[in-house]
Formats: C-alpha cells, structure tokens, sequence
C-alpha cells in the first residue's frame, strides 16, 4: 500500500476518540506499540480515502513531558510529520476540551476540529455557532457525533482537503498582555533554532517556556540565549504574579473563556448529566456502592467462567476434539511415523488445543470489560476502591484486572492495558498470577478430597486467602524495593455513563481475541512442542515405553532436591510441577499417569506419595508458583521483554518455595 | 483553607495551585487555576477520593492532592 497522507487523531480521554477511529476506518486497523513503551498504537486506512492513513494516539489533556502517553504523542506530532491533525473535542464539556486545542494550533500544522457529541448539545437546547467558533480558532470545525455517525462524511472531505492544500491554522496568538510579550520574545529568540529542528516557532518558545527538557535540547541553544529565555520568564512571572506553567494555564483558559462566552449556548443542565448524577448516587453510594460493585463483579464472573465462556469453552474444546479425531485417524490410516504421530496429536494438537478453549472466555470477559469501561463505570471503580488500593502503593484502576485474576491470569494481564501509570501498570501484572486462578482448582479439589473431605471449603478459601496475603506482602515488598518512588497521583476524569458502543465493544473483542490466538500459535506453539519432546524421550533420544523414563522425568528427579527440604522430594512431585508450566490442569493429570491410575481413582492413591502436612504444602507451592505459559506469553508481549517475563516466574517459584517452606516448617513443629 | 476541607455542596474559588511539578502541572490542565470555581460533589465510600465539579465537567483527586489547592469560600 502506497501512504499518501497520514492524519493524527487526537484529543481528551472520553471524548469518543475511539468511536471516531473506528467510524472512520472500519475494521482495516493494525494495533502495535510505540517503541519503547507499551503505548498502544492503533493506525487504520480512512474508508473511501485510499492511502490515508489515520494514526490514533492516546487520549490526553495537554502535551507535557510527564506521562508516557504525552511523551508519545509529542514525539509523534514533531518526528511523525502528519500531513493534518484530526482534534476531537467533546461538545458537551467544550471548555477542557478547546485547551489540548490550543496547544495543538501551536503546532502550525494543517489542523480540522471535529466536535463530537453535537447531536447531545442540541437535544438539551445548547448551541454552539460552528462558523464562528472556527473564525476565531482559525481552522475548520465540524459538528459530528460519533456514536451515531453523523457529520464523519463531511469530516473526511474537509480533512482531506485541508491536508491537500496544506491549510495552516491562520492564527496561533491566543495571548495578551505579559504573557504575550514574553512568548513573543521567546520566539523570536529560538526562530533559528527552531527552524532548524524543523519544530514550529511558536511551540517550541511554549514549551521551552514551560522548561520541556527534551524540546530544549532538540533547540540546541546556547548559555546566552537560555539566560536570556530564563529572564523574559521571569520578568512575566513578576508581572503577572503567576508562575509560567499557571500564568500559561490561565493565558489559554481566559481565551477559552472568552472564546465560548461568544459562541456557546450553554443548556442549564443536560438529562445525560442528570442521568449520570442519579446513577452515581446509587453506584458510588456510601454504603451501597461497595457491596454493588461486588454484586456486578461477581455477575460478570458467573456469567463468563460459569455460564457464556464456559459453554462456549466447552462447544470449542469438543470441536477440537473433533478435528484432532479426525486428523489422528488420517494420520493412521496415511501410516505415519507413529513418532511424528505422537508430536501433532498429543504436542501440538493437546497443546495449542488445550490454551485455545480459553479463547471463549478471554472473549466473553472482555465484552463484559468493555461495556464496563465504555459506560464509564470502570472510572467509578477507581473512585470506589481507590483507598484500599493505596495502602499497598496501588491506585484505583488495579483493582478490577486483580480481580480478573480470578478467573485467569491471562485476560487479567491483557486488561492491565488501561491502567495510565507504566508503574502500576507493572506492578499489578507482576501481582496478579497471585490471585489463584481458575484452572488451579482441579488440584486444590483433587487434594481436598484425599486429605480433607470435610474441610473442603475451608481449605479451598484459605488457599484464595494465602494467596491474596502474599501478594499484598509482595506489593508492600516491592513497594519498597524494584517499584520505589511516588505512585502517580490520581487525578482522574469521571464522564457521564453512556451507552457503549456496540462496534467499539466487537473491534475490541476481536482484537483481544487476535492478541491471544497470535500467542497460541507461537510461543504456546513452540511451547508444546518442547514439552511434548520432553515427555516423549529419554536422554538418549530414544522414544520411551514408560513415562518414569523421560527426559521430563530426569528432569523432574534433577530438581526433587530443591524441593525436598519442603518434604517434596518425590521425582513425580517435581514432575507434576514442571507439566503444570504448560497448563495447571496437567498437575492433576501428571499424577494420575505417574501413579498409574485415572483422575478420579486419584484421591484414593494420593496418600501413597503426600502427608496431610506435605498435601498443604504441595497446595501451597501450587498456589504461588511459576503462572502457566500461557499467562508467562501475556506477561512477556505485556512487558515486551522475554527476560523480564522469565523473571517474573522465577520471583514467584521463590516466593512460592519460601512459602511453602514456612508452611513445612510451622506444620512439622505443631504436629 | 484547602479543597480537601471543603464540604459537599459548598461552592469556593481556587486561590492557589501547589503540590510537585507533574501533579501540579496536571492540574493546571485539567483546569484547576486560580479564580476557577470549584465545588465538591461527594466522597467515595471509604472517604477517600473526593468527587469535584468545575468546569461543568467532574474530576477526581485524593484528599492529600486536595490539600494543596488554596481555595475560598463564597
């Protein structure tokens, strides 16, 4: 594909930025990463317009240096040279909104300001005037509402010519006074340099202003020219009795001010707003916004692990089943090597099988998710559960993907996507696989049942107990150690609840699930196959009879004495372990085939191998230790790092191990 | 006083506008400079954040970033 222009979208979080995207390019996006940071970038072709290429970048407020999305999103607008920007503004909350405007005019570049929600405006008897609202902003501005696709048409036109004709903004001078003065003189001084930089004059003086470090450099001014900058600052922050960074705030908000006094028919309140306000009282209601937040969580769980996902995981497992029947009696029938035989049907086949029936889930739990986040209720979690969350370094927004954990890790590490702060975001991954996931119940139930039939439930939830403890500890732990410093202040938006949009919700879905099937085809792929090799062979490559001869059992007997102080020293312990790296049911099915019966005659032969002390032990260890591949594969594209992602697992098979030991010991002193 | 003392319902004008660069910087942004109207909307469950209304727009922030806003009341 041949890229004619290419457009940057911007604008606030919440504005519909991401229902504008969607509207103009469809399902043609490609989803990827800015380098060095884990910023999503979506890119998409404009429908109807070939060769346009739309870049949506985060969702902002202004461009500073502080943020990870604000940095990106600098850097894209000064070394990604978008032929136009596309603002989106809400028309609804317009005074906010109009100030990224401002610094975006700034840029000099070919510039439309589309004002989404208008369709909103109207119905609670609120104007804008479009025409003369872009007289005095100097560029072209186009009432759209993107949820109902209304005015994206004309939006595309206007961009598309606008970036042809290489339309700039015709004013950039939103100032009066000292201020007006001192950016003056601050652009006059850096013009060269700026020039140079092939940054726009004007910018660069403001965020030179500002004291954008990173810009400041690109500028390459010399000692003289910084003092004489330093002044001019100085002499404005006297004058103006404000410091540059409020004098600046305050220089574009009284333009607003003035701007939306002359255009702007405000409504007296508007029946969304009024909406949100009623809804709020309930969901963030001092005593029943807590227990109501529980109440949804859990419905969404029920929903995905025990109705939906659940059903549908089964319905996919049986067709897989299907397709492996029928390839394993092809592959019979062709008489092939019974070796590559066994390496697709029970590799590849049980392998990539086993982690694709999670897809179901993944995609169901993020329907939920969506809806959850789209209709704004994820903002008032945040505000809910912030406090808790603090205690252990934590804001808000972790809550939800911990608890996601729950279920499974992986949807729970993809869903850290939207937490703003890289070190949260961090932390809760690493925190996560804490949470015992689904798949470990099988062993926990198999366990039970043989040591303790009638404290089943007891055991069961003070293992979710043990392990939501140890995590808090982790965090207290790392809070202190690899994630030092301030967490990120919370300061965050609360839209209005809307209705989500159903095609926002879908593109998400099919992106998670395209994430996640991407992953089962190559590192689950390679995964399995490794794992197949190891309980195929023996260390002289020879095809083994009995599972005790394996290069997986050598294995398993090689790292039994690491285990052994913990009283799990047996090689078909260690085994289990090791096949439960692939998927955590394979704990239960490993002991079954090394104590040669089936699951279900298990809890009969278990006491064979385990003491009731080394059973909660054992559970213990399989609570905390290394996650399953699947979720290390998430943890590793989340982190964008192999090694950081070993590490992780690494971390948790040492804690599980100290854990583990603490439990052997207290238990051998007791008893 | 500061925002973080001001109670539900009460109307105050920002005077002042402190806390570290990037908090403060932020703020600014998200409109909270002097003279700006400012009035807070609720409390979360647990007592911390506070829900404020400025700007027609509602925004949360913890009570120890609330202290560092000056404001006063009509």
């Amino acid at each position: 594909m041949v890229i004619i222009m290419v457009f940057a979208l911007l604008g606030n979080q919440n504005c519909g930025k991401t229902t504008l995207f969607n509207q103009l390019t469809g399902s043609n996006q490609h989803v990827g990463n800015f380098p060095g940071v884990t910023v999503d970038s979506k890119s998409g072709e404009i429908r109807n317009l070939k060769g346009c290429t739309v870049v949506d970048l985060p969702g902002i407020y202004s461009i500073r240096p502080y943020s990870n999305e604000e940095i990106v999103t600098r850097d894209f607008l000064i070394n990604g040279k978008p032929d136009a920007i596309i603002n989106i503004a809400d028309a609804t909350n317009i005074e906010r909104n109009l100030y990224l405007t401002l610094q975006l005019l700034e840029l000099g570049l070919p510039m439309v300001l589309a004002l989404n929600m208008m369709d909103e405006v109207r119905n609670n008897g609120g104007t804008i005037n479009v025409n003369e609202l872009s007289a005095l902003l100097g560029i072209p501005v186009l009432p759209i509402s993107a949820a109902k696709n209304e005015g994206i048409d004309e939006l595309i036109e206007v961009l598309y010519s606008t970036a042809k004709n290489k339309v700039k903004p015709t004013k950039i001078d939103f100032c009066s006074g000292a201020v007006h003065r001192c950016i003056h003189a601050v652009s006059h001084l850096i013009e060269d340099h700026a020039e140079a930089a092939g940054i726009s004059a004007r910018f660069a003086a403001v965020k030179a202003i500002e004291g954008d470090k990173a810009i400041v450099e690109k500028l390459n001014i010399n000692e003289n020219e910084k003092e004489m900058l330093e002044h001019s600052v100085k002499e404005m922050e006297s004058e103006v009795g404000l410091d540059r960074n409020a004098a600046l705030a305050d220089m574009r908000y009284t333009f607003i001010e003035d701007i939306c006094r002359k255009t702007v028919v405000k409504c007296s309140e508007s029946k969304e707003h009024l909406r949100s306000m009623k809804i709020d009282n309930i969901l963030t209601h001092k005593y029943f916004g807590i227990p109501l937040f529980i109440v949804i969580m859990l419905a969404v769980f029920w929903l995905t692990f025990g109705v939906i996902g659940s059903g549908l995981s089964d319905l996919l497992m049986m067709g897989i089943d299907k397709l492996t029947a029928a390839v394993d009696s092809g592959l019979s029938n062709y008489g092939i090597n019974p070796v590559v035989h066994s390496l697709i049907i029970d590799g590849v086949f049980a392998g990539v099988g086993s982690v694709l029936s999670f897809l179901p889930l993944i995609v169901v739990l993020f329907f939920f998710l969506s809806m959850l986040e789209d209709s704004g209720y994820m903002a008032r979690v945040a505000f809910v559960m912030d406090k808790l969350l603090r205690k252990i370094g934590l804001s808000g927004r972790s809550f939800v993907p911990m608890l996601i954990g729950f279920g499974c890790s992986v949807p729970a590490i993809m869903a850290t996507r939207t937490l703003s702060s890289e070190r949260d975001r961090k932390m809760t991954i690493v925190l996560t696989p804490f949470m015992s996931c689904s798949a470990k119940i099988p062993i926990y139930a198999v366990f039970s049942a043989a040591f303790f039939p009638k404290y089943a439930a007891l055991v069961m939830g003070g293992l979710y107990f043990t392990g939501m403890a140890v995590g808090v500890l982790c965090a207290l732990i790392l809070n202190k150690t690899k994630f030092k410093g301030n967490p990120v202040p919370f300061v965050m938006e609360l839209p209005n609840y809307r209705m989500p949009s159903l095609k926002s919700v879908i593109l998400l879905m099919w992106e998670k699930a395209r994430d996640f099937i991407e992953r089962a085809f190559t590192v689950i792929f390679i995964a399995s196959i490794v794992i197949w090799f190891l309980r195929t062979f023996d260390t002289r490559f020879n095809v083994v009879a009995d599972s005790s001869m394996s290069l997986l059992a050598s294995i398993g007997r090689l790292i039994s004495p690491v285990l052994a102080p913990l009283g799990l020293g047996d090689w078909r312990i260690s085994t289990a372990l090791i096949t439960g790296i692939s998927a955590k049911e394979a704990v239960v099915s490993t002991l079954s085939v090394l104590l040669q019966t089936n699951t279900s005659g298990l809890s009969q032969v278990l006491p064979s191998l385990f003491t009731p002390l080394s059973a909660v032990t054992f559970l213990v260890f399989s609570l905390l230790y290394t996650p399953c591949i699947a979720a290390i594969a998430a943890l590793r594209s989340e982190f964008k790092s192999s090694l950081k992602a070993f590490s992780v697992a690494v971390f948790q098979c040492f804690i599980a191990w100290v854990c583990a030991f603490a439990v052997h010991l207290i238990g051998s002193v007791i008893i | 006083m500061t925002l973080d003392k001001l109670k539900i319902g009460q109307q105050a004008k920002i005077i002042s506008v402190g806390g570290e660069e990037s908090l403060r910087c932020h703020l600014l942004d998200m409109g909270l400079i002097p003279k700006t109207s400012v009035s807070v909307r609720r409390i979360a469950p647990m007592g911390d954040p506070i829900e404020i209304s400025l700007r027609g727009y509602e925004l949360t922030l913890r009570l120890e970033d609330a202290k560092k806003i000056e404001v006063s009341v009509y």
